[in-house]
């Protein structure tokens, strides 16, 4: 078993013009930046991205739209980012929008091997249309389904050589559910240390669900809006 | 006189019981935090994925990987905990949280809400929003009663792309206090001043008014 590489580059370097994958992070906390920066270096293109949003015009996912290297996105909002903000309302990129627990849920139905789950989120609303609905005890319910995948990449704050990982506040968010989801995935962690140093109680994802792991550096974790209060 | 954002916030604090678990979204709920009445523990939920939301941090203090919803960084509480994003739209869903409080652009009288989406020109998403609608036991909007046209947000039918239907409990508005009813929109408390004509006059929607209606207390 030898899951370590030697960093980013390595570690994406199967995926091809063309690939579905998910991005883990909310915002820009959590968020690969190594991989991110490495699949805007290597300018593979026609990507479809699942990640919850799109970065901001210069940092993350952002990067990414700037260099037109996303055919789809995935996401459930994209507020911080007029660059991705005006691809869409031009066409130049293909938005599907949907809510955000439909999103982590999808995820997680990948991750534990369920075709669909029910969610009664967007009943009522455009998020419905087409979509088979079924009443459950009175509520409606919409059917969706589980994300058809190639690659999910991930951000950890510890790693292991045999990919467990555990996360850090609210840098985990979506993370655990698509490191679970990909075919093949990919964690990017801030410390990486050899089996046996983690403690089983503390892992929140099994290694058996990522395939590649390496120690991340530089990471820039920028803050979108730093809100604090002044001392008296 | 029209209630301030912050005074509509300390309007909707006065809902918070002991033991709730609280979702606020961004814009003017937000501020309800700044009001939680003394000798009650309110939980704050984040839906990113913290419960036990504290205080924006002191300068120098601020810690990239904790951030709310709204993307501002923040604080824990003694009692806090992190999980993942399905966990979180988890608690929604099955009824956890308490109370929701939100922001909209239309409300109508059978308790619609629309509050993502302006065809066209604003197209951020949805992100929490619908989820939060389709399962909250208990929602409370949060906004001015009318737009900056002038025109009232309190309507028969909503003209904009709905987040989720018949859903609204209850509306705080810097102008009243409202029910949402099978009738349709019930005044229950005015902003101090102000008239019960104004209101009727802003209030596009069916509008009850029965007996004497006191004004807002703090």
């Amino acid at each position: 078993m030898n899951k370590i590489v030697a960093g980013a580059i390595e570690a994406i370097k199967d995926i091809r013009d063309g690939s579905t994958i998910m991005l883990g992070g909310f915002g820009l906390c959590g968020i690969p930046e190594n991989c991110i920066s490495a699949l805007v270096e290597k300018g593979v293109k026609d990507l479809t991205c699942i990640s919850n949003n799109a970065g901001v015009d210069d940092f993350g996912i952002g990067l990414m739209l700037q260099k037109r290297q996303v055919k789809k996105m995935i996401s459930s909002y994209v507020g911080e980012n007029a660059e991705f903000e005006r691809q869409l309302l031009s066409g130049e990129l293909e938005v599907e929008l949907i809510p955000q627990g439909t999103l982590a849920t999808r995820c997680m139905a990948t991750g534990y091997g369920m075709p669909a789950i029910f969610t009664p989120a967007g009943i009522g609303t455009e998020v419905a249309a087409g979509k088979e609905i079924r009443n459950f005890n009175g509520k409606e319910y919409l059917l969706e389904y589980a994300f058809e995948v190639d690659f999910a990449i991930v951000k950890a704050w510890k790693g292991d050589a045999d990919g467990n990982l555990v996360f850090r506040a609210t840098a985990r968010n979506f993370n655990p559910l698509m490191a679970m989801a990909g075919k093949i995935t990919i964690a990017e962690v801030e410390e990486l240390v050899p089996a046996g140093e983690l403690d089983p109680n503390i892992i929140h994802t099994p290694g058996i669900y990522v395939h590649r792991i390496f120690q991340g550096k530089n990471y820039l974790k920028r803050i979108e809006q730093k809100t604090v209060i002044r001392r008296n | 006189m029209a209630l301030t954002k912050e005074q509509i916030a300390q309007r909707i604090a006065k809902e918070l019981k002991d033991g709730f678990y609280v979702n606020l979204g961004i814009g003017i709920p937000t501020l309800v935090a700044n009001y939680i009445p003394q000798g009650i523990k309110v939980v704050l939920q984040s839906e990113n994925g913290l419960l036990g939301m504290g205080p924006f941090p002191y300068e120098g203090e601020e810690d990239p990987d904790l951030i709310n919803a709204g993307k501002q960084t923040i604080t824990t509480i003694p009692g806090s905990a992190f999980f993942d994003s399905a966990m979180s739209f988890g608690m929604i869903r099955a009824g956890k949280v308490d109370l929701t409080v939100l922001g909209a652009m239309e409300v109508n009288e059978n308790g619609d809400i629309a509050n993502w989406k302006i065809p066209g020109k604003m197209v951020k998403g949805m992100g929490g929003a619908m989820d939060l609608v389709a399962s909250a036991k208990n929602i409370i909007v949060a906004m001015m009663h009318t737009n900056p046209k002038g025109e009232s947000k309190l309507l028969s039918k909503c003209s904009l792309p709905l987040t989720g239907v018949g859903c609204v409990k209850k509306i705080v508005t810097d102008l009243a206090v409202l029910d949402v009813t099978p009738q349709g929109f019930k005044l229950l408390e005015t902003a101090p001043g102000i008239s019960i004509e104004e209101i009727i006059q802003k209030t596009s929607g069916k509008l009850i008014v029965e007996g004497k209606i006191p004004e807002i207390q703090f």
